[in-house]
């Protein structure tokens, strides 16, 4: 495998969860990897928009890649966010019966559990219930206290970031156009930001992974698109549940029903619905979907107003289940029969959270079957993250004060988002500027303001960075400038 | 390690800046006032609009200007003063954490005046559907980004909420050679002040669409187009009523939120309609010690009222102080018809009392009642009335004397 300035011996395709997470498990290895993102930042896609679940594995059929990559996945998740300073928290949760017919899905969905090896799976009466959550209305529920919650986003960003750190190449804002199979059994890659060559590609490419197969192979897989809404409260509203909660799935839908999870960051999600789109990229909510939500709250959590709610957001899903058949096709993991060297992932819908680990290290499995890698002795397995002030105690805060006194100047007050932290946001190891990028590595305009205290200062202090004119401060991508330029022609300040 | 301090006044703007030099008028000596930003005046130094201070300096000044009068007294006095300081906690014993760039400092307090003002209510506390583009701002934040940072947020824009600020911003963004296409106001009314209806939209014929509201939002990156509908007399939308308008930005004045956080930390008692503490007629909150004056406590909509608000509570502070709060039975207030809410919402001592109201709806020739049962204490004539427009009402001590529960309505 030779090296030449755009040759990599793997290209990765797709900067989610999956895509970084496979970057990573390959810098493992003696080997040179980039990763092709269309978009600013990684995880822009499914991987910044779901419940943040590390499911435990119940909900899959037995014998599925599904079932067998997530209790994997949940099992060894604390020790990867451990590695990666990532937010990790074992908080259980419970699936509530409201009506007597939903109890025998419960005891099936226990029976499958145990089958797929997951962990203390119980069914709890209405008492038990009602003292793990007081304020959930049900009449049963089944119980896993291995389910855990971390944060997507900042899994994905920490992967790409170990993986850069250990010499993986990340190209942002790098769509791919086409690709070549060439004579001497390379990749050409074609992308708007010019041609690679590699000796394999995987495609990670999650909603689009249908149209980068098809690129080598035609018409072989078929994404739909299946969007989620979720309304996000005010933390203000965390004390009213302790665990997750989610309704009795129902046959056939292909999710899990609108849910409720408290986040690490203290808020709680409602959501998400289901439902079959057209569009890839119509992240819309729609007030149909917004109704439904609060009946759903309504039925299970009467306590949460419609006051609590902070923001809307939607994600979607890249299915393999045709609208028409709904429910779950399992993940696809596997090299190409026709092409060689040229390994798909379709489908890494949920649990893909939870399996991403597991599935990177699946295809670095195919790889090193057919290359014999030779590990990287130079692999570090460990990345920091952003030290969260608030988290500190009061003497650890006042030590870092005093030591930089950027942490005594608080930029965002909802989130209490200290200068310091901003500063590290923006001077991002992949060098992403956009305000997304810093709000999703910061949390900063995260909370109930979202963002009317602090925006104006963290268009400051990014300009400051890298001198930037008013009208290249982008909120997320191409086109979404935040400000027009400046007031006036005559009134210069720079 | 713990300092003590008389009075700490959270926050430096026109509450802050009126109640520290009240107290201080008062003869409190040992005031702090704590401001998180890097200059006093709060709002006001982004209101470069004129029209404050008709009512406390017989003229017209800009926002900037009204701060100006204020601090030149605080400086003048000698108050001390923290700037680029934050309260992170507050607690219920007066205890107060305080954190900047020199580290993190602790009072302790005889008596604390919350002055934290409001925060604007946002898209996603109202729940518009649609994507989520660049474009979309308070108005308050369009209005800090282009009267203090000098930058431009947009060209197109269209307004949601006829509030104040929404107004303001319509008029100032088409000063500065933006096109705003309209003003859509969900109710039936403006829940802003007639005179910026005037002199913002009509003087420059912004359209003011009343019963209409944005009910779809497009663009990927930046916002290109809302859909506009009218609500019905029931509140839903009139489906043939929908129409797009094209526009790169979406500015909202839909509400501002009296910003309790601290409140609630020091477990202060907070009203569901104000969204601000329970006050008692010298505005302290059920914590004893610990008062609130200024948006924190209620929305205004004229910062005149801000600070006679703050004057008017400094008053109780030095009872409280001087130990001369002997509290008698409460005498139980209730809201009768036509109004939203009365703040005092208790009341525990017979002393010259302000009431402020706002009312539920526009109206005419409207006559504010206070009775006792039946019984007539005092009532007060409103040739209009305005849920924009606040309400205050003086009752004397001898007008309030051996009664024992007080109603009052608008008819």
């Amino acid at each position: 495998m030779k090296i030449t300035n755009n040759h990599y011996d793997v290209v990765i395709i797709g900067g989610g969860v999956v895509g970084c997470a496979i970057a990573r498990e390959l810098s493992k290895y003696k080997t040179s990897i980039a990763v092709l993102e269309k978009e600013d930042d990684v995880g822009w896609g499914i991987s910044c928009r779901n419940s943040g679940v590390v499911h435990a594995g119940f909900n899959y059929k037995s014998g599925t890649l599904r079932a067998q990559l997530c209790v994997e996945g949940n099992q060894s998740f604390a020790k990867l966010c451990q590695e990666l300073d990532v937010p990790y928290k074992k908080i259980g949760k419970v699936v509530v019966a409201q009506k007597k017919e939903e109890i025998r899905e419960l005891k099936k969905l226990k029976a499958q559990g145990e089958k797929n090896k997951v962990e203390g799976l119980q069914i709890i009466d209405s008492a038990e219930l009602k003292r793990l959550e007081p304020n959930v209305k049900g009449i049963a529920a089944l119980y896993s206290p291995e389910t855990a919650i971390t944060s997507p986003y900042l899994l994905t960003i920490a992967l790409a970031e170990n993986a850069l750190r250990n010499g993986v190449s990340f190209f942002l804002n790098t769509k791919v156009k086409n690709i070549v199979k060439l004579k001497n059994s390379d990749f050409r890659i074609n992308t708007n930001k010019g041609e690679f060559t590699s000796s394999y590609v995987i495609n990670s490419a999650g909603l689009y992974s249908d149209k980068v197969a098809h690129m080598v192979e035609k018409d072989k897989y078929r994404i739909y698109p299946c969007r989620g809404e979720y309304h996000v409260l005010d933390k203000n509203a965390s004390w009213i549940i302790n665990r997750l909660i989610y309704p009795v799935p129902k046959a056939g839908t292909g999710g899990l029903g609108v849910h409720f999870t408290p986040t690490i960051d203290k808020n709680i999600l409602i959501g998400p619905s289901n439902e079959y789109i057209k569009q890839k990229d119509n992240l819309s909510t729609t007030s149909q979907i917004m109704k439904l939500l609060s009946t759903e709250t309504q039925k299970f959590l009467p306590l949460i107003s419609s006051r609590d709610i902070i923001r809307s957001y939607s994600g979607i899903r890249a299915k393999q289940a045709p609208p028409s058949e709904g429910g779950y096709w399992d993940f696809v993991i596997e090299e190409s029969n026709s092409v060689n060297n040229f390994i798909n992932l379709i489908g890494i819908e949920s649990p893909g959270l939870a399996s991403a680990q597991p599935i990177a290290k699946r295809v670095v499995e195919i790889i090193n079957k057919k290359e014999k890698l030779s590990p990287n002795s130079n692999f570090n397995p460990l990345r920091k993250g952003i030290l969260r002030f608030e988290e500190q105690d009061k003497a650890t805060q006042k030590a870092l004060i005093e030591k930089d006194p950027d942490y005594g100047e608080i930029i965002c007050r909802c989130e209490k988002v200290t200068k310091k932290e901003i500063l590290e946001a923006i001077d991002n190891p992949l060098g992403v500027k956009d305000l997304i990028s810093i709000k999703y590595r910061s949390r900063a305009m995260m909370g109930r303001c979202q963002g009317g205290y602090c925006l104006t200062r963290i268009i400051e202090l990014l300009r400051e960075k890298y001198h930037l004119n008013p009208q290249d401060i982008t909120l997320k991508g191409e086109h979404s400038s935040l400000l027009t330029g400046y007031r006036s022609d005559e009134v210069k300040i720079c | 390690m713990l300092k003590e301090k008389e009075v700490i006044i959270i926050g430096g703007g026109a509450a802050g800046l009126a109640a520290a030099v009240a107290c201080q008028e008062k003869g409190i000596e040992d005031i702090l006032i704590i401001e998180r930003n890097a200059y006093l005046g709060g709002i006001l130094n982004q209101c470069i609009h004129d029209g404050f201070g008709l009512e406390k300096f017989n003229s017209s000044l800009s926002g900037p200007e009204y701060a100006q009068k204020y601090i030149d007294q605080v400086k003048e006095k000698k108050i001390p003063f923290l700037l680029d300081s934050m309260v992170i906690d507050l607690s219920t014993q007066k205890e107060v954490t305080v954190i900047n760039r020199q580290g993190l400092q602790h009072y302790r307090a005889k008596v604390i005046i919350l002055a934290m003002g409001c925060r604007e209510r946002t898209r996603g506390a109202i729940s518009i559907p649609g994507t989520r583009p660049a474009g979309i701002y308070t108005a308050g934040v369009a209005q800090e980004l282009i009267n203090l940072k000098n930058y431009m947020v947009g060209q197109k824009i269209v307004i949601l909420g006829s509030g104040d600020i929404g107004m303001i911003m319509a008029r100032r963004l088409t000063l500065e050679g933006a096109e705003v296409v309209l003003v859509a106001e969900k109710l039936p009314y403006s829940s802003g002040l007639p005179r910026n209806i005037n002199q913002c939209l009509y003087d420059f014929d912004i359209p003011l669409l009343l019963n209409h509201t944005v009910i779809d939002i497009k663009g990927n990156g930046r916002l290109s187009e809302v859909t506009l509908a009218e609500v019905g007399k029931r509140g839903g939308i009139i489906p043939k009523s929908k129409r797009k308008v094209a526009c790169d930005t979406l500015l909202l004045s839909v509400g501002l939120i009296p910003e309790n956080e601290l409140s609630r930390q020091a477990g202060i008692v907070l009203s569901l309609i104000t969204a601000g503490p329970e006050v008692d007629e010298r505005g302290q909150t059920n914590v004893p010690g610990i008062f609130a004056c200024g948006n924190v406590l209620q929305v205004h909509d004229i910062v005149d009222n801000v600070s006679l608000e703050a004057e008017y509570i400094t008053e109780g502070i030095l009872d409280y102080l001087q130990g001369r709060i002997s509290e008698s039975q409460e005498i139980k207030m209730t809201l009768g018809a036509g109004l939203r809410y009365v703040v005092p919402q208790k009341i525990f001592t017979i002393k010259d009392t302000i009431f402020s109201f706002r009312v539920n709806q526009p109206g005419k020739k409207k006559t504010l009642v206070f009775e006792e049962d039946q019984k007539l204490i005092k009532k007060k004539y409103f040739p209009r009335v305005n849920p924009a427009e606040m309400l205050r009402v003086k009752l004397s001590s001898s007008e309030l004397k051996d009664i024992n529960k007080l109603k009052v309505k608008l008819v």
